[in-house]
């Protein structure tokens, strides 16, 4: 823990501090047999730090099945954390009583990764859309529907579209329609799991700019989880890499793209398809074998298996989250 | 699809009655169904009018008369008459108003308690699945109609407690579903997103989960109206149900049985009569999930 409070008097940005996580863990337990005896954890997280600062775009990388998403689903309070502290506005999360906790939600809100199963296949989009604005009475009983009018036109739909129902719409409507509903709670931070992850590539960079617009006009900061680097550089202004649970490598967009510190995330560099002229080529490197198992992670080094650099120390160590360079945060022992 | 509404505006009446007529041919055996379910509904509300005869009148010197179109039959008892000389044909009609009453009502019980509980087990999971799973499993493996007869006793037969033995004997069914399917759309994203937005429990259970439960629960439910009306048949031809003289097909079953052999009327009409409500409930709830889905619903 103590590299976790280190870390957040890293720099004077203090005041700006929209949400901070530290050293979040989630355990899923596994249950067997009849009477649910738990024969195991996955260890989705494990000891995750970071801050997201007010206006700032986070990119959270890795590969499907290194816990980004549960981290995005700690924030919004869809799972419990198994340790760790969730901090909003220098406010722990956990622990809010009722009120407060309708207050917290409204503030963050989440972008899901699947346009289809997102929206309620049984209610009109201007329902999808104004519930929140209802229930939460964020408008005036008559003015509702003015604003998902308003809405609607804010992320680039029309407003003869409310009395649609979802399946009516083609995948990038649809995420624009989810986009809007987050926007009905008027959140300053949005939380994007895998938004674009769904849709066609023509598609992505429209939805990305949009994001990029909304973030301007209504002074949001971002949370984007992704498995694809391509997309976070677009609009990322810091991103965190994550393996198998752990964050492993932290930096500025520029930091990560031009000087990758860690080998996990030279090799997702080397994954990115780039057209090159043919005598700059470098020798790219590609990782071998697979992800292992969240049940039971490698000691020392979790990710020892796979690294084209490992040590014998690697293997029995666990690595620290270093600084070493502006802001440039590192878990390796290739840089003790 | 697109070329009709192309020419549309000037004959719109007549391509309104065509499009009508495509969706009913699309649904053809729902149409069935419904016109089985509609010509049963008709019966049981205006049964007193077409009726040609007084369901319990009795006439010892006509008993056992064949139907009209066979031999000795007459023309006044269409479907001939049973071992009291009662008008065979007035008796299944009247008959159709307690199966739907109790078919109905029946259902209308189970939905309400196996919805109910499903929502919860479903959605809070864990000690309350538990218990609420392990009741299902303890109903599900006791025999229907051992629990309904022991029930009965209890209560004493008529046609209440009938719907009341029926409705706590056939909920678990219902249980189920609703369990496995909350368990499904509570991890849905549109569920995670109304959790996310602070609505409360109760709403998302009912403004989220519910709606997308109902095609699953109307398709259920007509089968299970089906089988009520069987099991009400089954009550009565054991003499559990509903009493004599009142018309049940299920009782009308049970005494025409002793005469099988020789006078099979009295047993196969009333027969039928079970089996074709049943078949239109059927086809009914096959064609009522097509449309409430909103993707197969064309506009």
């Amino acid at each position: 823990m103590n590299q976790a409070k280190h870390f957040h008097d890293e720099s004077g940005y203090r005041e700006n501090r929209l949400l901070e996580i530290e050293g979040l863990t989630k355990h899923f337990p596994i249950r067997k047999g009849l009477l649910g005896k738990t024969v195991g954890h996955v260890h989705a997280v494990d000891d995750v730090s970071l801050a997201i600062n007010r206006g700032e775009t986070v990119g959270l990388v890795g590969e499907s099945g290194c816990g980004k998403s549960t981290v995005g689903r700690c924030i919004l309070k869809l799972y419990e954390p198994t340790n760790g502290k969730i901090c909003y506005k220098g406010k722990d999360i956990e622990g809010l009583d009722k009120r407060n906790v309708v207050h917290f939600r409204s503030k963050i809100q989440m972008i899901f990764q699947d346009p289809y199963a997102s929206l309620n296949p049984r209610m009109r989009v201007r329902d999808i859309i104004g519930e929140a604005i209802r229930v939460h009475r964020l408008a005036d009983r008559h003015t509702w529907k003015e604003r998902v009018a308003q809405l609607l036109d804010d992320v680039g739909l029309q407003a003869d579209h409310m009395v649609r129902y979802p399946h009516e719409f083609s995948g990038g409507q649809r995420q624009r329609i989810g986009i809007a509903r987050a926007l009905a709670m008027m959140p300053e931070l949005i939380v994007a799991d895998e938004p674009v992850s769904a849709l066609d590539v023509s598609i992505q960079a429209q939805i990305l700019n949009l994001l990029d617009r909304l973030k301007e006009k209504f002074d949001l900061s971002y949370l984007v989880i992704a498995h694809d680097l391509a997309v976070v550089e677009h609009i990322a202004d810091r991103i965190a890499v994550m393996y198998l649970g752990n964050l492993v490598e932290l930096a500025s967009d520029r930091d990560l793209y031009l000087d990758p510190k860690h080998p996990y995330t030279r090799a997702l560099m080397d994954a990115i398809p780039k057209a090159e002229a043919g005598a700059r080529r470098k020798k790219r490197r590609f990782l071998q074998g697979d992800v292992p198992s969240p049940i039971t992670p490698p000691p020392g080094c979790r990710f020892h298996t796979r690294c084209p650099e490992a040590k014998e120390m690697c293997k029995k160590q666990v690595p620290i989250l270093r600084l070493i360079g502006d802001r440039h945060w590192v878990r390796c022992h290739l840089y003790d | 699809m697109t070329a009709t509404a192309v020419y549309a505006t000037p004959r719109r009446q007549t391509n309104r009655i065509r499009a009508i007529l495509r969706k009913a041919w699309h649904l053809r055996l729902g149409v069935v169904g419904g016109l089985i379910i509609f010509a049963m509904l008709l019966v049981a509300f205006g049964v007193q009018w077409i009726t040609p005869h007084d369901p319990y009148e009795q006439n010892i010197m006509q008993r056992l008369l064949p139907p009209c179109w066979m031999e000795g039959g007459v023309s006044s008892h269409i479907l001939g008459t049973d071992h009291v000389g009662r008008d065979l044909l007035s008796r299944i009609l009247y008959g159709t108003r307690i199966s739907l009453v109790v078919g109905l009502s029946a259902v209308v019980l189970q939905i309400v308690i196996g919805v109910f509980l499903g929502l919860l087990a479903g959605y809070y999971g864990g000690k309350v699945d538990s218990i609420i799973s392990f009741m299902v499993n303890v109903m599900m493996g006791f025999p229907f109609i051992l629990l309904a007869i022991s029930l009965i006793a209890v209560l004493g037969p008529s046609l209440q407690n009938i719907v009341i033995a029926l409705g706590c004997t056939g909920w678990p069914v219902f249980t189920r579903v609703t369990r496995v399917e909350t368990i499904k759309l509570k991890e849905r994203e549109f569920v995670l997103a109304a959790v996310s937005q602070a609505f409360s429990t109760l709403r998302i259970l009912i403004r989220h989960i519910l709606p997308n439960l109902l095609p699953s629960i109307l398709v259920l439910g007509t089968v299970e109206v089906a089988r009520a009306i069987i099991r009400e048949s089954l009550l009565s031809f054991l003499g559990l149900g509903i009493q004599p003289p009142t018309p049940s097909w299920g009782m009308m079953l049970a005494e025409g049985r002793d005469y099988m052999l020789m006078e099979w009327w009295l047993a196969a009409f009333p027969g039928l009569a079970i089996f074709l409500s049943a078949l239109g409930i059927n086809l009914l709830g096959d064609a009522l999930r097509d449309v409430t889905d909103p993707h197969t619903r064309k506009d």
